[in-house]
């Protein structure tokens, strides 16, 4: 009986403290977050009191209602989830040859090339995104080139900067290692003697690729998606750097509600919306990729 | 002509030489088993059958026709392999399919053959099971099946039986056996087990450091070893080295140390003064009492040193008085006897010259 008492105490004191750290941090101010959607809005900014002056509580659905009948807020959404999913593809068509070459490159020279994927990482992310405003820049080479290409075509000169171009550019190579690190993880463990056998049963090069390498390859695929899908719908550094004016995605959009507009009750509606969004589209990739996994088990 | 024909073929591997000018006829129906001891050279032959590895010199024909150039996807010749490698995001019907599919079959006959592959092996109603749901055994057989189903004229089987438990392994060959009877597909089986290929084959290669030794059937290559390794290899052998005395009416005289002068049958007429070893099977050599009667060509007295009782028969190392050493084999034929003879005790051992192969060396 002591010792199972015993167990139960270092049990409570390993999983205590970031137990206590979630509730303090992460479940109480997203239960404040959904509160304060039901308020109204204070007249310089902040909540109003929860208590009005002629003793009525002051909850409604005002927001919400606010956030169905304006159109704009839904189209910003949309545009959001449509960038984040071009995002997601862009990733996993540069992402996936990556992690194959260094997936199935000597031994020796793999981790030399997984340093250089997460080598970004190492500075900051903000200087990362203000490289690109000189890569993209009137001045730069890219810009030049491109429009000197357009001018033997008798088309206007274009901006690079400050176009959803550069928005999706940004956003693509900030989140790139996200998508080859659980790629890399999935490849490198692939038994080389099932593309043998592949080969052997008369499958050429493009056939063992679909049929067995990609099949196999997609618990690292969904994993990949998960972790480039989620970050890309709710990020709004790149679109106010890179984005021009209507290039806004709904990151920008709970940001000013915070602290330009100062409308936290909506801030926290549109919040809210992207929080459940993100949940349901991962609650159903990993559907998905339970129902493919019952039907037809492929190694992780 | 032969089916397959393996003419002058080397394969280096730096200063490695993997396979050495091996040259061997394999004719459609056999059943021919590349045999050595790890590093021989049988598995990268077996590849370098398939397509997976090129070799450096020498030519491999199928038919007749010079297979060099054809990637493995583009040759008739299918392969099991050690560790199954089946489709583990496939059913057992997927898995069979898939060459089908690749050969570009009519759908509408895939399921049938499918069907027919896995009524071959023996594995009817698994086809909706995925491979993990499968023992080794039953996993065996679909890559059995999957190799099989598009009828080729050659399948090359690399140590296929080597990951199952004994019992299950002489159950398959027993199988195995039976199907390529059945299928009459010519099959190429590479193995370091010597009593897997006795028991298989019809004719064994004996591969060591990427040369072949001897190709025979397993009863000449057993009783007629050619050579020191060959005999050392296959089963268990007393190989006693000496000077050839003497030749008359096709019996030698050699002297071998710890044992003296011993007389062996020999085929071709052995050279007196030159070297050579007489290969000797311990079930061919006689263990009795000493006081025993009638004698032998070749008869020693000794004692028990070791001995190590298998259940069935009993092997028993003997010390001769003039300190040579030999193996005997006893079949433990009286019931509720475990042994006839304990450590220690005085022992005559003793064989016939024709018992004894003369090798040269």
């Amino acid at each position: 009986m002591a010792a199972l008492a015993e167990t139960t105490k270092s049990r409570w004191l390993v999983s205590g403290p970031p137990l206590l750290y979630l509730i303090a941090f992460f479940a109480l101010p997203a239960l404040i977050m959904v509160l304060a959607s039901f308020r109204s809005p204070g007249e310089f900014g902040g909540l109003a009191p929860l208590v009005d002056t002629s003793g009525q509580v002051d909850l409604n659905v005002e927001s919400y209602t606010r956030f169905l009948t304006e159109p704009v807020y839904a189209q910003v959404f949309l545009k959001s989830v449509v960038v984040a999913l071009l995002t997601t593809l862009c990733c996993l068509l540069l992402g996936y040859p990556l992690a194959m070459v260094i997936a199935r490159s000597p031994k020796r020279r793999r981790d030399l090339l997984l340093l250089l994927v997460i080598l970004p990482f190492w500075s900051n992310f903000l200087i990362r995104v203000y490289a690109w405003m000189i890569i993209l820049g009137p001045q730069a080479m890219l810009s030049r080139a491109v429009n000197s290409v357009l001018a033997v075509a008798g088309i206007e000169p274009v901006s690079l900067l400050f176009s959803p171009f550069a928005v999706l550019v940004c956003l693509v190579y900030v989140h790139l290692p996200f998508m080859v690190l659980p790629l890399y993880a999935n490849l490198e463990k692939h038994d080389q003697a099932l593309l043998d056998a592949a080969q052997d049963l008369g499958a050429n090069g493009w056939q063992r690729f679909w049929k067995v390498t990609f099949p196999l390859s997609l618990p690292g695929v969904y994993a990949g998606a998960a972790l480039v899908f989620i970050p890309a719908l709710g990020i709004f550094a790149i679109p106010d750097i890179l984005g021009g004016p209507d290039d806004s995605l709904i990151g920008n959009l709970i940001k000013q509600q915070f602290l330009e507009t100062r409308d936290w009750p909506f801030g926290s509606v549109l919040s809210i919306v992207l929080t459940v969004a993100a949940l349901l589209l991962a609650g159903l990739v990993a559907w998905i990729g339970r129902a493919r996994t019952e039907k037809e088990p492929a190694r992780a | 002509m032969a089916l397959l024909e393996i003419q002058d073929v080397v394969r280096r591997f730096g200063d490695f030489t993997a396979v050495d000018r091996v040259s061997i006829d394999i004719e459609a129906g056999e059943f021919f088993t590349l045999l050595g001891p790890s590093g021989c050279g049988k598995t990268t032959l077996l590849r370098l059958i398939a397509g997976f590895d090129r070799p450096d010199g020498g030519r491999i024909l199928l038919n007749g026709e010079d297979l060099a150039g054809r990637p493995p996807e583009q040759r008739p010749v299918r392969t099991v392999f050690q560790s199954y490698a089946l489709f583990p995001h496939m059913t057992v019907e997927g898995n069979v399919a898939f060459p089908l599919k690749m050969g570009k079959v009519p759908d509408a006959q895939i399921p049938e053959r499918v069907k027919a592959a896995l009524d071959d092996v023996r594995l009817q109603g698994f086809g909706r099971r995925f491979p993990h749901e499968l023992s080794g055994g039953q996993k065996q057989r679909v890559a059995i099946a999957r190799a099989l189903v598009t009828h080729p004229p050659l399948l090359l089987l690399d140590e296929p039986l080597a990951a199952l438990d004994a019992k299950l392994r002489e159950e398959m060959q027993l199988e195995l056996i039976s199907l390529q009877h059945e299928v009459g597909i010519t099959f190429v089986y590479v193995t370091h087990d010597q009593t897997e290929a006795l028991a298989l084959s019809h004719r064994i290669a004996v591969m060591n450091k990427g040369r072949v030794e001897q190709i025979d059937e397993p009863s000449r290559l057993y009783g007629y070893p050619k050579s020191r390794f060959v005999a050392d290899f296959i089963g268990h052998c007393n190989l006693l080295t000496g000077r050839v005395k003497a030749t008359r009416d096709g019996v030698a005289e050699l002297e071998i140390e710890g044992f003296g002068p011993v007389l062996a049958a020999s085929e071709s007429p052995a050279t007196s003064g030159s070297t050579m070893s007489i290969a000797l099977r311990p079930e061919k050599i006689r263990i009795r009492r000493p006081e025993s009667a009638d004698a032998f060509d070749n008869q020693f007295g000794g004692k028990v040193a070791e001995m190590l009782y298998m259940g069935d028969v009993t092997v028993y190392k003997v010390h001769t008085d003039g300190g040579g050493t030999v193996e005997a084999l006893l079949a433990n034929s009286a019931p509720g006897r475990a042994r006839f003879f304990e450590i220690g005790d005085r022992v005559d051992v003793g064989w016939t010259a024709g018992a004894g192969h003369l090798l040269d060396g």
